[in-house]
Order: C-alpha cells, then sequence, then structure tokens
C-alpha cells in the first residue's frame, strides 16, 4: 500500500517551525480558505470527511462539532495537547515539528464551531515544546491570523496556551476542562457532555492535537479526498509511535488499513538483536496486548478492535521474548495507581491492590490464588469506575493474564521473577 | 519570602486574561515556581489575596499537580522514566547506574546541593527515545552510561539555569527571545 502522509508531508523542510516557512509551504492557505466558507458548510465537510479523533477514543470530529447546541455563546474550542498515554509521544512530534499546522487546524475548528477563544491544554514536562507554540502564536498574531478582524474577515479569536503540571487524568476531556477551571483535575459525569455544558458551564468542544493537524488538508482538498484514504471506516493516516524492543523505534504516520506487520517489520526495521516478537500493544498502555498472530491486522480503529485491542492514542510498543510479561503489566499498574486521581473508590483502591499484588509476583510472595484474585479486583474496576483511567488500568494485565498466565504460575512456583534469574545466571 | 513585583505583576494579568479568574491559579503556581523554585505555603496565600479567592483552593489545586514542588530542591532536576516502555529498553539500568554515580538515592539531592534525582512512573512522552531522562524539563534520550556521565558533569559545572519563563500565560506582543532547541525526535520514514 503506497504511504500517503498526510501531516508529516513537510516535515523534512528545514525551519517548518517559522511561519514563513509554513506558508511557502502552503501553510494557513486551509485557514484562509475556510475564512470564505460559511461556518455550517465546515462542519458538514469534515462530516462528510469521515475524520475521527485521534485521541483515543475515534468518535467521529465533525459530529462532535454538531452537538453544540443552536444559540448558547460563548463557546470555546480546546485542544487537548495533554499527552500523557505510556507510549505515546505523536502529539510532540506534532508539535515541535510544525507548531503553525496546529495552531492552524485550531483555528479551522474555531471558526467552524462559532468560538471566539481557544485554548491549548498541554502537559506540564512539554515544556520545549510549549515554547515552541509560544512563539508560533505570537508570530501567527503578528501576522494577524488571530485576533480581532482576522484578515479583514470580521472574524475575532484568541488562542491561550495553558500549561497543565503533571497529571494523566487531565487527558480525559471533563477532568481536563476541570484542570482548566483551575481545579484539581477530576473527572465529571457524563451527560451533560462538554459539547452542552462544557468550560465554564459553555457548549465546548475538545479536540485533540493530531485531529485538528488533518483540519488543513481537508478543507483544501474536500471531504472526498480524504475519505479516499485508508479504510471505509477509518478514513486518513495516523501517526504510530513505535517503542520497545524495535531496530528503529520513532514516530511514523502510515495510511489507515496498513498491516501492522508492515509498522513493525518494515518501517520499525523488525525486533531488535534477531529476537523473536512475543507480543505488541497497540494504543498504548491502556490497551489489551496482542500476539504474533495479530500482525496482519490493520492499523485501524475497527480493525484493532475486531482482533481483541484498540488502537486508542496510536502507540505501538513492540516486546521481544525476553520480556518478562508480568512486570510490563506491573509498570502500567503502577502508573495508574500512581494517576488515580482518587474521586472513585474502585479506581482508587482497586489499582493500589493491584499494584501491591503485582509487587508479589516480582518480589516472589505471590500465593497460588493471586492470579484469579488479580482478575477478580480487575473485574470489579472495570465498568465500575467513574471515568476510563480506571477501567483502563485493567485491560493490560488482564489480557496479559489471558494469554501469559503461565508466566504468573512461574512467578509464583520459583518465588520470583524467572526472567530475571534467567538473565543473571546468563552473566554469572 | 513575599513575592517579587514581575510575579504579583503577572498573577494579575492572568487573573484578567481568562473569562474567571480561578482559570489563572495554575499558571499562577508556574508563576511562584519559577521565582522560587518552589510552591510554599506563604506564596499560595499570596497568590490567594491577589486573585481574592479562599487560600484552601490554591493549595488544594496545588497538592493535586505532581509538578508543583512543597520543598526546595537541587539547582537542576533529573527526572528518569520507568514505565513499561523505557523498562523494555534498559531503564531499570539508567536508574541504578544514576544511583551509582551520584551517589544518592533516588529522590535524593546531592550533597553539592547540584542535582535531585528521582525515578518516575510517570510516561515523560520519549518512548522512541527511551532509555531516557528529563534535565529541567529538556529531553535526554537514547542514554548510554558514557552520555549520562557527560550529563552529570555538565550538571555539576553549569550555574543555576535561567528557570523557564512559561506556563505562565504567553505573551501577546513579543516573542521569546530564545529560539526552542530543534527537536530530535526521529523523522517519519516515507
Amino acid at each position: 500500500m503506497p504511504i500517503k502522509p498526510l501531516l508529516t508531508k513537510d516535515f523534512a523542510t528545514e525551519n517548518l517551525e517559522q511561519l514563513a516557512v509554513y506558508e511557502r509551504s502552503g501553510g494557513y492557505s486551509g485557514f484562509k480558505k475556510a475564512l470564505e466558507m460559511q461556518p455550517d458548510a465546515l462542519v458538514e465537510l469534515v462530516k462528510a470527511s469521515g475524520l475521527r479523533g485521534r485521541g483515543g477514543a475515534g468518535f467521529p470530529t465533525g459530529n462532535k462539532w454538531s452537538f453544540l447546541p443552536k444559540g448558547v455563546y460563548p463557546r470555546y474550542l480546546v485542544c487537548n495537547a495533554d499527552e500523557s498515554e505510556p507510549g505515546t509521544f505523536k502529539d510532540r512530534y506534532l508539535i515541535e515539528e510544525s507548531p503553525h499546522q496546529v495552531l492552524e487546524g485550531i483555528l479551522i475548528a474555531s471558526y467552524a464551531i462559532g468560538c471566539n477563544l481557544a485554548f491549548i491544554y498541554i502537559r506540564g514536562e512539554y515544556l520545549p515544546q510549549t515554547e515552541a507554540l509560544e512563539v508560533a502564536i505570537a508570530e501567527a498574531r503578528q501576522a494577524g491570523y488571530l485576533g480581532k478582524n482576522v484578515l479583514g474577515k470580521g472574524y475575532d479569536i484568541d488562542v491561550i496556551l495553558h500549561r497543565g503540571a503533571g497529571a494523566y487524568i487531565c487527558g480525559e476531556e471533563t477532568a481536563l476542562l476541570t484542570s482548566l477551571e483551575g481545579y484539581r483535575g477530576e473527572p465529571r459525569l457524563k451527560p451533560p457532555f462538554p459539547a452542552v455544558k462544557g468550560l465554564y458551564g459553555k457548549p465546548t468542544v475538545v479536540n485533540n492535537v493530531e485531529t485538528v493537524c488533518n483540519l488543513p488538508a481537508i478543507v483544501l482538498n474536500g471531504a472526498e479526498w480524504f475519505k479516499a484514504i485508508g479504510t471505509p471506516t477509518g478514513a486518513g493516516t495516523r501517526v504510530w509511535c513505535m517503542s520497545g524492543h524495535i531496530n528503529r523505534p520513532g514516530n511514523y504516520e502510515l495510511e489507515n488499513g496498513t498491516p501492522i506487520r508492515e509498522l513493525i517489520e518494515e518501517h520499525g526495521g523488525g525486533v531488535w538483536k534477531n529476537r523473536k516478537l512475543k507480543a505488541f500493544q497497540p494504543g498504548g498502555a491502556s490497551m489489551m496486548v496482542l500476539l504474533p498472530e495479530h500482525l496482519d491486522v490493520g492499523l485501524d480503529f475497527d480493525a484493532i478492535a475486531k482482533a481483541g485491542s484498540l488502537a486508542g492514542a496510536g502507540a505501538m510498543v513492540v516486546m521481544d521474548e525476553t520480556t518478562c510479561m508480568v512486570d510490563a503489566a506491573r509498570r502500567y499498574v503502577k502508573f495508574f495507581h500512581h494517576e488515580s486521581c482518587g474521586k472513585c473508590t474502585p479506581c482508587r483502591e482497586g489499582t493500589f491492590w493491584m499494584a501491591n499484588l503485582f509487587d508479589s509476583f516480582e518480589a516472589g510472595s505471590a500465593k497460588p490464588g493471586d492470579i484469579d484474585l488479580l482478575l477478580d479486583i480487575g473485574y470489579n474496576i472495570d465498568g465500575r469506575s467513574f471515568c476510563p483511567l480506571g477501567d483502563a488500568s485493567t485491560w493490560f494485565p488482564r489480557s496479559v493474564i489471558k494469554f501469559f498466565r503461565d508466566e504468573f504460575q512461574e512467578h509464583i512456583s520459583e518465588k520470583g521473577c524467572p526472567f530475571k534469574k534467567s538473565v543473571q545466571e546468563a552473566v554469572a | 519570602m513575599p513575592l517579587a513585583k514581575p510575579t504579583v505583576a503577572t498573577i494579575q494579568d492572568l487573573a484578567a486574561r481568562y473569562p474567571s479568574k480561578q482559570s489563572a491559579i495554575i499558571p499562577a503556581l508556574w508563576a511562584v515556581q519559577h521565582e522560587q523554585g518552589y510552591v510554599s505555603d506563604e506564596a499560595m496565600s499570596e497568590i490567594a489575596e491577589h486573585l481574592d479567592l479562599p487560600p484552601s483552593l490554591i493549595e488544594a489545586t496545588s497538592y493535586f499537580y505532581s509538578l508543583f514542588l512543597s520543598k526546595p530542591e537541587g539547582r537542576q532536576d533529573v527526572v528518569i522514566c520507568v514505565n513499561a516502555p523505557c523498562m523494555l529498553r534498559g531503564a531499570d539500568d539508567i536508574v541504578a547506574y544514576v544511583e551509582r554515580q551520584l551517589g544518592v538515592r533516588d529522590g535524593a539531592t546531592t550533597a553539592d546541593g547540584a542535582i535531585t534525582w528521582h525515578s518516575t512512573i510517570e510516561c515523560l512522552g520519549a518512548c522512541g527515545g527511551a532509555p531516557m531522562m528529563q534535565v529541567d524539563h529538556r529531553f535526554e534520550e537514547n542514554l548510554t552510561p558514557e552520555r549520562i556521565d557527560a550529563i552529570i558533569e555538565r550538571l555539576r559545572k553549569d550555574p543555576l539555569p535561567g528557570p523557564p519563563h512559561i506556563g505562565e500565560g504567553d505573551k501577546p506582543t513579543a516573542a521569546p527571545a530564545k529560539k526552542p532547541a530543534k527537536p530530535r525526535a526521529r523523522k517519519t520514514e516515507n
């Protein structure tokens, strides 16, 4: 399948982060064209394009926009740059390489939904990326792309760059809005959805960085053009963040539907050190593990869901034959325990107990009933938590127990990690 | 220690910039940490005064977010990710090496006050360059013992870095003097 990069096509251009260079490669022409259109027509265009949100859930972007109640103002656009899912680093890459592309997407989305004040919520750890956006916003303001009466078209738009301060939960859209309002980043009950009652109680759209980056090209080339790329239910491309036991880790933009095998073997150069593939995980820390038999599944929301995992935020974590699956799951569980906001009991207490149990497997003190106890705790978190953080904390460990239960057994019978032992023996 | 005048001015600007002054809490906390290196109880009371909000509100927010420090740390902040993608590329060995080279345990500050280091389970967004660390929020990727030695040597010699003047609301008129360093992310192959 030929690769048709959309978002990254100009990334080889030197100094693309500068406004003049971005403009020379066609930058802001999408926004200019959008300003010639009626906002409602833009919403219809994006609906027709089939663009689905790239933040994780894959909700159709145009539909999200169209849920805003008519006649209620002000309304807000918030760009979610709180990328914190372990395994993902694509938003960082998109911002670093072309901050103006992100900004142009935000301006198009803002105009389409009738918003005059947009926000970028960026995670606190992304300091150089915050600086890159800060420079881009200042440049765009000077050039008249944002401010009052933009490009003489009578549209006012301002963008506030808001830096978070270290909380994974703020990537969840309602927690993000709560955080943006200055509170502890705890999620809110849905409904009402942000489209109806979001930031400051006003209609709000939250879109991921990669989602808005698609907008300039869709406006310029049309819905049909975009729909023709990818799969019938997954138009366009995605930027896949590849990490773990792979020869060439990094970001790769591929057309949706490309087989996972092509991403791992061709683009990533295959599993490192000539080792065998044991498992991989599409979507990031939250998502269920897949096995070598799933290599021919396409990179697409629906295809990956059918295979038993989720495409999530577009991470691909590759694990070779030497990986201790128990320890990998332990890290993720400890992460969710660390990041649980504490609002609801199943997640706050459940992740704590799961983390303790995983520690006991690694330490060699796990008892025979502990595997089922882990499953039981997971069952009592999933579907019973206030927001997806709790649910997702159980998906990877439960899938690992399903496929690699014998490794848990070995940790019990050998009173510790058999993988670490074999490494130590090999060294000795 | 009362807040410096420019910090107070920043906080007041922020309060006017957002539709709700409460949204200025997190950027105000960044401004305080930028000036004083951490966020003291006294500083939170001062923020409350300038924003005309109850101090409990500022404290509730500040304690929730892991990047706000409640006590002073070393001049340089070193954080190493040990989440699964970094674990797969040997992050545990990197942690052990840093501990040995710095001679202080995870979470502590070196005797000369130069470096505070800790490992974290929180993914820092550089899995493609694992194993990695952040030094004052700057990415150091594809770490090896030799690279770590060079980084530590630099940190011990470096004077106090110019603290990042960021996250306090972007300045509407002038672009910052310093251009961000060209990122080290890998290019997409195509």
